[in-house]
């Protein structure tokens, strides 16, 4: 894992406009942004942690905390939409038992809407971990989250 | 460059270059706004003070539109009276139905807006955002549940203090102004100067109230209860019951206070020539022996605070005097003892302030003596105007009383704490005379006066140039740091308040919209000075006598240092 | 560069821009050119539709098999991973090559035709069942009895421009991109051209922001070019966060050339060295190819310190999006580069005087930009003469939702929606009936039947009060519920606004509550709920309108737009959901009525252990009873029942 330390070195001090570019930097190598990396990226560019924190929570993709081991991401486009991803998702956070947004409490899975994962031809759509998995519907849902859950 | 333009079918004149907000402000047209303010650049957050232009299609919101030569503006058109009416409706849909019960009830902008554009039925139902209430703070109360998300606590706290410990979170509907990660109040960055409290338009800040419980303790005969009052206190508190700021109550509030049940009634002003005195005396030593400079007052504990937080290198070079309020508290206990043989635990010592911050510093670890609070509740001047309202008492009507003895006796640099400048000037008059011998020939320092964010002066004092520097509000301190740090700028004296103007502008003084407020309660101080002939901390004579023997017999009761400040790192995120 | 044809190319890139080389081209360009262009070819190309949508679809998988069955063959091809021709629905597509004969493309190829088609090429004989069409060449032999691509209705009706290269040259190459004379107008405008002039240029052109605003892109280039400055920036918006658009992505992964040499005139055209590319965080493989793409134009001195010795500089750097909406607004993006949350703010100042750093700022969406190079080697008149009166070339839709063929396609302005969806779309599938169209996203509107003559440009869709918006198609047939689509979209606008002024945070939120209790059944019939559903309506359209003129920016003054549209055009359903409770399309789950057969109930009690709310009631064996009052509708126990004695009314 790469060290904050190293991180911040790639990134001019001061200039508030590598702010973003440095949460993803941390968020790529902690898998969130920590609390930690929230004070040292204060110092490097003197901002106060409430302004990091603050912008940070304002974007969709920066998260507070770690995704669970099998990190779902159910495609909620339009077009998906139209092709009932609306109850794969209910049916993932039932069988989950979290709502989307969460990360299960045994850590396993997380899961997330997905504005547009952008493969609509070949919804609904899901990634597991980034994998994706097309044509999906609530029997071939189940079927993954058992098979994960199994080994 | 002036033009004219067409406002609701009349001609006014604009310049060039302002806001249509402000063109028609200065022509006697009102438009309602929330998150506007009037030091800072406009946002265009809250909509509420849109007008409608001929030719526009949309609404313009008036504070963040430049004005221009062509246009013709209506500025209460059924149109935007709908338009502005709808957006209220939208704010109350989202915020608690519990006014009776709240602490801005009568005194809320969003109320006013309510009732001005007679907002008479519910429109809107639905879910409201429910968020916690954070107590944690000492003196900050926070309901996040009241907030309207005007922005003006974020804005005040980053923009005009300098401290930034709140921001908007999130974005949509679960948009929020918070801390860090959430995290309560009292783990945060707050220095507690409260000025967004002043700042929110509705009960989402307020102070955490302790008047309520004080009115046990005045009727209880087994305490003895004694109340102290900082002169900020007696140049605003007039305008909590509608009378115009500029005059000092005092005499009369001293009298309100015996009228309550305060057993004993003292003048934190006497607090305030020991510790100028103390200051001076300590200044003298560092400049002789060149060593801990700048010096920084600390009797600002909202300065303290943030010194603590983010400059604890700074720490040793703040002066070793506890502030007026603690210094006070501890004689008025240690007196009451020796004096009257009651005993510390029996006496319950309140303090008024202007300030929030002095209900944190009440409460900090060192501010005891035997495990006794040196004062047990501070009031703010909001609290001590409900507190009269609630004994059915108006202290405009009355005769004017003195404080109690023996600390009744001030000078007139005393009432000048109230003012950013105030402290140094009050400190100067005292130095002159610890480093000469002399009085100071001249005691007002016209450059150090005034409700400028920073003033800055050199003053020959025998053979050695003293420089002082006052700053009010930390983004201002942190641009003399920088300068010194530079090399830029050599001082000897630091006073640092962290309200802009100081006390008199302290968090805890009355809401108030009008602009010449602050002025008026300066030069209600300012006038003060010029009564009484004992201007200078040093030839107080109250110090002289009564005080000495206090202070001796504690030395020899080895507590002196209980009249010694100390401060550490504090580690909160910053 | 060691591979040798880097001289020839640098050649061809400034042959007839500089004086000193009129010379006639020497042989080693001429076939070097024209390897590149595969025109002609020593060995077997396939060429496999690796942009996202093909992967998804399997083509990684393919390209291994592919390898596998070169390999066993001894067959000496090359396997070019190219984007994507827009046809998402036919994926994954693989186009073969072989010497002398045209490029022949297959559709929806996987591991069990593969060898069949493989076979077939190489045994010079086309399946027919997998053939999508073949590629028109002047120097090849066509194969027999095998269509022209051009010729298939979903190309036919279609002006591909800035989609000419998708999924037909390799984005990892340049030296095809450069063969198709790429880059040669950026050399040319650098050398031979003032600013102004390309500013002009572009003015005359008509070329409008193809992001949705419709702003002349040359005046809002020229602005920023006449305010004095230092330091100016070029950012270019691919930060498409419509959830169902995917042109941006689609482009960057099948052409990214073209985007940069779009950048860069533009940069150049406004006096900035520096541009911005910034794209989706999500949009992992466009951010790699573009980042090769760069890579490569730096490397032939195309992008860098004095570019071809005019002494003018550009630098590209690529920003990814960390995912808001709301970045669409030029305000909002400069926000979030400069590190802050992504607030749009008022203009005047326009971004053009005071952007990004509080420099003049150009923001052009990345379509935009694409149409740059062909204005320049074509010229104004050339692009005035494709789409309409007053709005000139052509634009870039996605087409989705439930039309045969779906995918990314471009047309010239003016064509009508009726074309779009019936010929090159397709159609419905399974003859369903069409019911309405929503065009631009969630700021978008809903158009139906009579309205399919409209003509797809800026005027034709205002005229119909819809807006090009980022440039969604989606179709809906009978079976779809616009009070769903609309409640959708309405959701994911109250999280997608900012938050900042109150009419977008708080209107868009009770709009959302109040079309959700449309749509469902109310919980309490006693509660506020019962009223609100009856006022629905005369709330949503005077809240609509607040929203619309209060707002800040355009996402505000928009977010209604979904609504206003169907009480518009759709008050019937609307009704019929309020009054019946109905949902006649069955979307509306919430509000079905479930019954029970008793004469088909077994009693057999699966579907009352299943049901949530304990809304079935009855003894074993025994026919079961669902009490309305606590059924919510959701259908398990219509699902469960083995002996469909439940049904809906």
């Amino acid at each position: 894992m790469e060290g904050l330390e190293s991180i911040l070195a790639r990134y001019p001090k001061y200039q508030r406009d590598n702010l973003i570019p440095i949460l993803q930097d941390v968020q790529e190598a902690y898998g969130y942004i920590t609390e930690e990396a929230i004070i040292y990226i204060g110092r490097h560019l003197l901002l106060s942690t409430t302004k990091i924190y603050g912008t940070a929570s304002f974007y969709s993709n920066l998260r507070f905390s770690s995704k669970g081991k099998y990190h779902f991401e159910i495609c909620h486009g339009t077009s998906c939409h139209l092709i009932e991803s609306g109850s794969i998702i209910s049916e993932a956070e039932r069988i989950m038992k979290i709502k989307a947004g969460q990360v299960s409490r045994d850590g396993m899975f997380s899961l997330e809407k997905s504005a547009c994962l952008g493969a609509c031809g070949a919804g609904p759509l899901l990634t597991i971990n980034g994998e994706y998995h097309e044509n999906i519907n609530i029997s071939t849902l189940t079927q993954l989250i058992a098979n994960l859950k199994n080994s | 460059m002036l033009f004219t333009i067409e406002v609701n079918n009349k001609q006014i004149k604009a310049l060039k270059g302002e806001t249509i907000l402000s063109a028609l402000n200065r022509n006697g047209i009102s438009v309602p706004t929330l998150c506007y303010m009037p030091k800072l650049s406009p946002t265009g957050a809250c909509r509420m003070c849109v007008v409608e232009i001929e030719g526009k299609s949309d609404l313009i919101p008036s504070c963040s539109f430049p004005v221009e030569e062509w246009m013709k503006i209506r500025t209460h058109s059924p149109r935007v009276i709908k338009a502005r009416k709808t957006l209220v409706e939208l704010l109350l849909a989202n915020h608690p139905d519990d006014c009776l019960y709240c602490v801005r009830n009568t005194n809320c902008e969003l109320q006013k807006l309510a009732s001005e554009h007679n907002v008479r039925e519910r429109r809107f139902h639905g879910r409201k955002s429910v968020l916690k209430l954070d107590q944690s703070c000492a003196p900050i109360v926070r309901d996040p549940s009241k907030c309207v998300l005007c922005g003006r606590c974020v804005r005040v706290c980053s923009e005009i203090i300098g401290v930034s410990t709140f921001e908007f979170t999130n974005k949509g509907i679960d948009t929020a102004v918070g801390t860090t990660y959430g995290k309560p109040l009292n783990l945060s960055n707050c220095i507690t100067c409260g000025q967004c409290i002043l700042e929110c338009p509705t009960g989402a800040l307020y102070e955490k109230e302790s008047f309520s419980l004080l009115q046990e303790t005045l009727h209880n005969t087994e305490i003895y209860p004694v109340i102290q009052c900082s002169p900020s206190v007696s140049v605003a508190i007039a305008e909590e019951y509608g009378i115009k700021a500029g005059k000092d109550f005092q005499g009369l509030l001293f009298a309100a206070l015996r009228k309550i049940g305060f057993r004993k009634v003292y003048d934190t002003g006497f607090g305030n020539d020991i510790n100028a005195l103390n200051v001076a005396t300590e200044l003298a030593d560092r400049i002789r022996n060149n060593e801990k400079l700048p010096m920084f007052n600390s009797c600002c504990p909202a300065w303290v605070k943030y010194a603590e937080q983010y400059l604890p290198e700074l720490l040793p070079q703040l002066s070793q005097q506890r502030s007026p309020q603690q210094l006070m508290g501890r004689l008025i206990k240690q007196n009451l003892f020796t004096a009257n043989s009651i005993s510390p635990e029996k006496i319950f010592s309140v303090s008024v302030m202007p300030c929030t911050a002095k209900k944190f510093e009440a409460q900090r670890q060192e501010m005891t003596f035997n495990s006794v609070s040196d004062v047990d509740m501070v009031l703010t001047t909001r609290e001590l105007a409900k507190l009269f309202r609630l004994n059915g008492i108006d202290f405009t009507a009355g005769e004017s009383e003195l404080a109690d003895s023996p600390f009744g006796i001030k000078s007139t640099a005393s009432r000048l704490y109230g003012i950013s400048g105030g402290v140094a000037e009050s400190v100067l008059r005292s130095l002159h005379f610890q480093l000469t011998g002399i009085e100071m020939p001249q005691v007002k320092v016209p450059k150090i006066r005034g409700l400028k964010a920073r003033k800055d002066v050199r003053i020959q004092m025998g053979d050695f140039e003293v420089g002082v520097i006052a700053v009010s509000t930390v983004i201002q301190l942190q641009q003399v740091l920088k300068e010194i740090e530079s090399g830029k700028s050599v001082y000897h004296l630091i006073e640092v308040m962290a309200c802009p103007g100081g006390c008199i502008n302290g968090g805890g003084q009355p809401f108030t919209k009008d602009e010449n407020a602050l002025t008026a309660r300066m030069k209600a101080i300012y006038d003060s000075d010029e009564k009484d002939s004992v201007k200078s901390a040093h030839k107080n004579p109250g110090i002289n006598e009564a005080m000495r023997l206090i202070i001796k017999e504690l030395e020899g009761n080895e507590t002196h240092n209980k009249f010694v400040a100390t401060f550490e790192k504090r580690s909160v995120l910053l | 560069m060691e591979n040798g044809y880097y001289l020839p190319m640098q050649r061809f890139l400034t042959r007839e821009i500089l004086s000193r080389q009129s010379e006639p081209p020497d042989k080693e360009e001429l076939e070097i050119i024209s390897f590149f262009r595969h025109e002609r070819i020593k060995n077997p190309i396939l060429f496999l539709g690796s942009a996202s949508c093909g992967k998804v679809s399997g083509a990684s998988k393919l390209h291994e098999e592919i390898l596998e069955y070169l390999n066993i063959y001894g067959i000496n091809g090359e396997i070019h991973e190219v984007g994507c021709i827009g046809l998402c629905s036919m994926e994954p597509l693989l186009d073969i090559q072989i010497p002398g004969k045209t490029r022949v493309s297959f559709a929806k190829v996987n591991s069990d035709n593969l060898t069949d088609i493989l076979d077939g090429v190489f045994n010079n004989t086309i399946i027919s069942d997998f053939v999508l069409g073949q590629y028109r060449s002047d120097f090849l032999e066509p194969w027999p009895h095998t269509p022209f691509i051009e010729e298939l209705h979903f190309f036919k009706y279609q002006k591909r421009l800035i989609l000419r290269n998708c999924g037909i040259i390799s984005p990892g190459i340049i030296e095809e991109y450069i063969a198709k004379d790429g880059y040669r107008r950026f050399i040319k405008a650098i050398r031979t051209y003032a600013p102004e002039k390309v500013c002009s240029i572009i003015e005359e052109s008509g070329l409008r922001g193809r992001g949705g605003s419709g702003y002349l892109t040359g005046q809002k280039w020229r602005a920023a070019l006449t305010t004095a400055d230092d330091q100016k920036y070029l950012i270019c918006n691919a930060d498409e966060s419509d959830p169902g658009a995917f042109m941006d992505r689609a482009i960057m992964e099948s052409d990214p050339h073209t985007v940069i040499e779009g950048m860069a005139i533009a940069a150049y055209a406004i006096g900035a060295s520096r541009a911005i590319l910034f794209m989706r965080e999500e949009y992992k493989l466009a951010k790699e190819r573009m980042q090769l793409a760069l890579q490569q134009a730096k490397t032939y001195g195309i992008l860098g310190e004095d570019i071809f010795k005019s002494g003018f500089n550009l630098t590209i750097t690529i920003r990814t999006a960390p995912g808001a909406f709301i970045l669409g607004e030029e305000t909002a993006l400069i926000a979030c580069l400069e590190g802050k949350r992504a607030n749009p703010r008022q203009k005047p100042p326009y971004p053009a005087q005071s952007g990004f750093q509080k420099k003049p700022t150009v923001v052009n969406n990345l379509k935009t930009l694409a149409n740059i190079p062909l204005i320049m080697q074509n010229g104004p008149l050339w692009f005035r003469s494709i789409g309409t009166e007053e709005s000139k070339g052509t634009k870039v839709f996605c087409l989705t939702g439930k039309t045969v063929n779906t995918g990314i396609i471009e047309v010239a302005m003016g064509t009508t929606l009726k074309e779009v969806i019936f010929i090159i779309g397709g159609g419905i599938p399974e003859n369903i009936p069409f019911k309405a169209v929503h065009v631009g996203g969630p700021l978008g509107t809903a158009l139906t039947e009579d309205k399919l003559d409209t003509a797809l440009d800026y005027e034709g869709l205002r005229k119909v009060g819809a807006n090009m918006g980022s440039g969604g198609l989606v179709v809906i047939d009978h079976n779809g519920c616009m009070l769903d689509l609309a409640r959708f979209y309405m959701e994911f606008l109250q999280h997608e606004s900012c938050g900042k002024c109150i009419p977008c945070r708080e209107g868009t939120r009770r709009m959302t509550e109040i079309l959700t209790s449309i749509t469902k059944r109310p919980a309490n019939e006693s509660s506020h709920e019962t009223l609100e559903r009856f006022k629905g309506i005369m709330q949503l359209e005077s809240l609509a309108g607040v929203i619309k003129e209060t707002s800040q920016c355009g996402l505000g003054q928009n977010a209604s737009n979904p609504v206003l549209s169907i009480l518009q055009q759709f008050r019937t359903e609307v009704e019929e959901h309020i009054f019946d409770r109905n949902c006649k399309a069955g979307v509306c789950k919430e509000l079905r009525v479930f019954f029970i057969d008793t004469d088909k109930c077994t009693g057999c009690t699966v579907c009352a252990k299943k049901c949530p709310t304990n809304a079935i009631i009855g003894t074993p064996t025994n026919p079961h009873f669902i009490v309305e009052n606590k059924c919510i509708g959701c259908g398990i126990c219509y699902e469960t029942c083995k002996f469909v004695a439940i049904f809906v009314k």
